[in-house]
């Protein structure tokens, strides 16, 4: 058993108007060893105990500003130096967008920070022991009473005096704490071999709880979610067939729908002497034919096909499809192009559909026609 | 600890000297308002509206700040809330202020022009709503509710002064709650109609959250620099630091939450970067109006914001009346802000701008000074009379 010390006297009050005014009088009475505990903060407490501003503010401005001038700065770096990025047409630095991260960074650090700063420089964590824990009298000004503790060490301390003194002010409850100095005294180890021990162990089976239950449990048969379902897969293993392949390859020489196989591969000019234009040159073709060319082909052999666009030079120069070569191809073989490529030019077939190909075909002939025109066609 | 006792019902009067100086001002006000609106009336008129939308702002807020503690059963306000009342009493004078610009929407208003509008996509879309026998319904409608109810609130409120019923206080708060939809709506119609219409290609989806912002500020603003002054006169002698304390964090509450909105709108407007939108604010940034825009900034919030944002400065007397002041002068300057771009002309700012809020301070002293004489200055029926007293934070 050991030596247990008085640390303070307690009493209760039921309002915060007779706490307030405790404390005025335990100020008044010269007590400067005292302290006031309450369920929530009571505002003008800091004026009736004189207390001195808490300095804690201060920690909060300054992690706030670093906040500020930190977020500001991350992203001034990133829109300037690691990654610049055009967003909008705005400029790289374009300050108010900042504003809200800003905020927002600024709220963070203030708060998390000051709240780590208080329980690091105040509440001397991890050794946060204190007489007044677990004793009932923090019981109930954690509930619904509202404490004041006279403390031992005041060098106006006399017991029965602060009991006549509590008593006189209506306290309730009044009564002593005591504490033990050794218990007081024990540090806790922040790096202690069974705190860790316990932490591992505690992580251990948090996790393979969460595994067992989300990879397992949740799928015994009561609960499969359909997910076990007696049919065929696409790319799974199959008892069914010989082979063990799930998926079953087509029947050679079938088509798919809507990709009919091109016949003319590597031979231009069969196509130009065989493949013909599907697509009569209405109105709405060339239209067609016009938006795919504009999306399309202008890009290196220009609006008009001159071979003018704006990438000369800085590719193999796009040939002009006015030349006599191209005007006096057959539409197939513009088509196989399109189709195949052609030097540097790549096959457009993933892009432009057989039809808009042919489309294609019938604008770039009004392009030519355009640029070459017949004495009959300025009448 | 003991309460003070509540208060007598009192009726004060202002002395001789507040009551010649409120009629001196109103006539000088009057006065110069005649003389600038011989001179230029389109530019009276544009002044006109600014000293509209701004007491609109005093007499709405007012009303709704009352409704505000009704419906939320706020007990600390209470011994203050008949100076919230008193002020809305100017919703009965506010709409007069508006009739001599009923004769002159074509000054104002753009849309008004059918002929301008007829080729306009924009107008002719918005011309359903935005045409002038609708606008004036909806206005007469803004104050018919608005008047109605002032008028409720005020006369349960000096009903209970004599037959100290409590039930009137369960009537009012739900009135409160009745209030608060129609407020929301007529607030914003008020906002739309009277500033963004000045504008009709332009659009802002939160400038009635910005009015209603500025409105609530300058509610607070003008109650708690009444509060103050009728505390030193004597009129509220019971009053603690604790009420003072409350109405400087509110009004620094709303400083916040006008820079908020503030920054709100013109965030996504920038962003979004249409120009159907920006060039609204790019009004605003160039000829000299960058200035304005800058100074509105420093004026309506970084000024207040450091002027309250200690927990002491809310307790100083001096302080609280001197930035309620500085408030109800910066909410000036936001309607200044949002109204006259539209006039042109460079920056106006003469004899003829400062005619108006003149006219304003001397027609508010004047109500007030009838409503002082007439009202309990503390609602004295009230059930929560004595504890919102002895308030304590």
């Amino acid at each position: 058993m050991n030596e247990q010390h008085l640390f303070s006297i307690t009493a209760l009050f039921d309002i915060p108007d007779e706490i307030i005014h405790a404390a005025e009088e335990a100020d008044k009475a010269g007590y400067t060893r005292f302290d006031v505990n309450t369920p929530y903060p009571v505002h003008g407490m800091d004026r009736a105990m004189r207390l001195k501003p808490s300095r804690l503010g201060v920690f909060a401005l300054v992690f706030g500003l670093l906040g500020a001038f930190g977020g500001v700065a991350f992203m001034t770096w990133v829109t300037l130096v690691d990654y610049p990025l055009v967003i909008g047409g705005k400029p790289f630095w374009s300050w108010p967008a900042f504003v809200p991260i800003a905020f927002e960074v600024t709220v963070i650090l203030a708060s998390v920070l000051t709240v780590i700063t208080m329980i690091v420089l105040y509440l001397k964590f991890p050794n946060n022991a204190h007489p007044l824990h677990d004793t009932l009298y923090m019981k109930r000004v954690s509930s619904d009473k509202f404490g004041i503790t006279i403390q031992a060490d005041d060098p106006k301390f006399d017991e029965r005096e602060v009991r006549a003194f509590l008593g006189k002010m209506g306290g309730k409850d009044i009564a002593p704490i005591y504490f033990d100095v050794e218990e007081l005294n024990h540090r806790q180890k922040l790096f202690n071999p069974k705190f860790f021990s316990v932490l591992a162990a505690t992580a251990f089976v948090v996790s393979a709880t969460t595994y067992v239950v989300f990879n397992k449990v949740l799928y015994m048969e009561p609960f499969s979610w359909m997910s076990t379902q007696e049919k065929l897969k696409a790319q799974r293993p199959s008892e069914l067939f010989k082979d063990g392949i799930g998926m079953r390859p087509p029947v050679e020489g079938t088509v798919a729908r809507g990709f009919l196989p091109y016949a003319f591969k590597g031979k231009p000019d069969e196509a130009g002497k065989d493949l013909v234009n599907p697509l009569l040159p209405t109105k709405e073709v060339l239209e067609r034919g016009k938006s795919q060319y504009l999306t399309y082909c202008s890009p290196c052999h220009g609006n008009f096909a001159r071979g003018d666009s704006r990438l000369q030079g800085q590719f193999p120069n796009p040939p002009t499809l006015h030349s006599d070569k191209v005007r006096n191809w057959p539409d197939g073989n513009i088509y196989h192009v399109l189709t195949e490529g052609q030097n540097i030019m790549p096959s457009y077939t993933s892009q432009i559909s057989r039809e808009d190909r042919w489309a294609i075909v019938h604008y770039i002939r009004v392009l030519q026609r355009a640029h070459n025109a017949k004495e009959s066609d300025l009448k | 600890m003991t309460s003070p006792a509540p208060d007598p019902g009192v009726r004060k009067e202002f002395s001789e000297k507040v009551k010649r100086l409120a009629w001196i001002l109103l006539i000088v006000g009057v006065l110069l308002y005649g003389a600038g609106y011989l001179i230029d009336a389109k530019r009276s008129a544009f002044n006109n509206a600014i000293g509209f939308l701004f007491l609109a702002s005093v007499a709405s807020g007012s009303i709704f700040l009352v409704a505000l503690e009704y419906l939320a059963g706020a007990v600390w306000s209470v011994p203050m809330r008949r100076v919230n009342e008193f002020l809305g009493g100017l919703v009965a004078v506010v709409p007069f202020l508006a009739i001599p610009l009923l004769f002159h929407l074509h000054d104002l208003f753009h849309w008004s022009h059918v002929e301008a509008s007829a080729g306009d996509t924009l107008l002719t879309g918005k011309a359903p709503y935005l045409n002038v026998n609708f606008f004036i319904i909806r206005f007469v409608a803004v104050f018919l509710l608005w008047n109605l109810f002032y008028f409720l609130f005020t006369r349960n409120s000096t009903k209970q002064d004599s037959t100290r019923d409590p039930r009137l206080t369960t009537i009012n708060a739900r009135l409160g709650a009745a209030f608060m939809p129609v407020f929301a709506i007529t607030v914003t119609l008020t906002a739309v109609d009277w500033a963004m219409s000045l504008e009709p290609h332009w659009y802002s989806t939160i400038l009635g959250v910005y009015y209603f912002s500025g409105t609530v500020l300058a509610a607070l603003a003008a109650a708690t620099y009444t509060v103050i002054k009728f505390h030193e006169n004597g009129y509220l002698p019971n009053l603690r630091r604790d009420h003072f304390y409350s109405l400087g964090a509110l009004m620094f509450a709303f400083i916040n939450f006008w820079a908020y909105i503030a920054f709100s709108q013109f965030l996504l407007i920038w962003y979004a970067n249409l120009p159907e939108e920006t060039f609204w604010f790019m009004k605003r940034w160039k000829d000299g109006w960058e200035y304005v825009s800058i100074l509105l900034i420093v004026v309506h919030f970084v000024v207040p914001y450091f002027a309250l944002l200690t927990q002491d400065s809310k307790m100083d007397l001096k302080r609280l009346k001197l930035m309620a002041i500085w408030i109800l002068f910066a909410h000036l300057l936001d309607m200044y802000w949002l109204v006259m771009p539209t006039y042109g002309n460079g920056i106006p700012f003469g004899w003829m701008e400062i005619g108006f809020p003149i006219l304003l301070v001397g027609l508010v002293l004047v109500v007030l000074s009838y409503k002082v004489k007439h009202n309990n200055l503390v609602p004295v029926g009230d059930p929560k009379l004595e504890r919102g007293l002895s308030f304590r934070l």
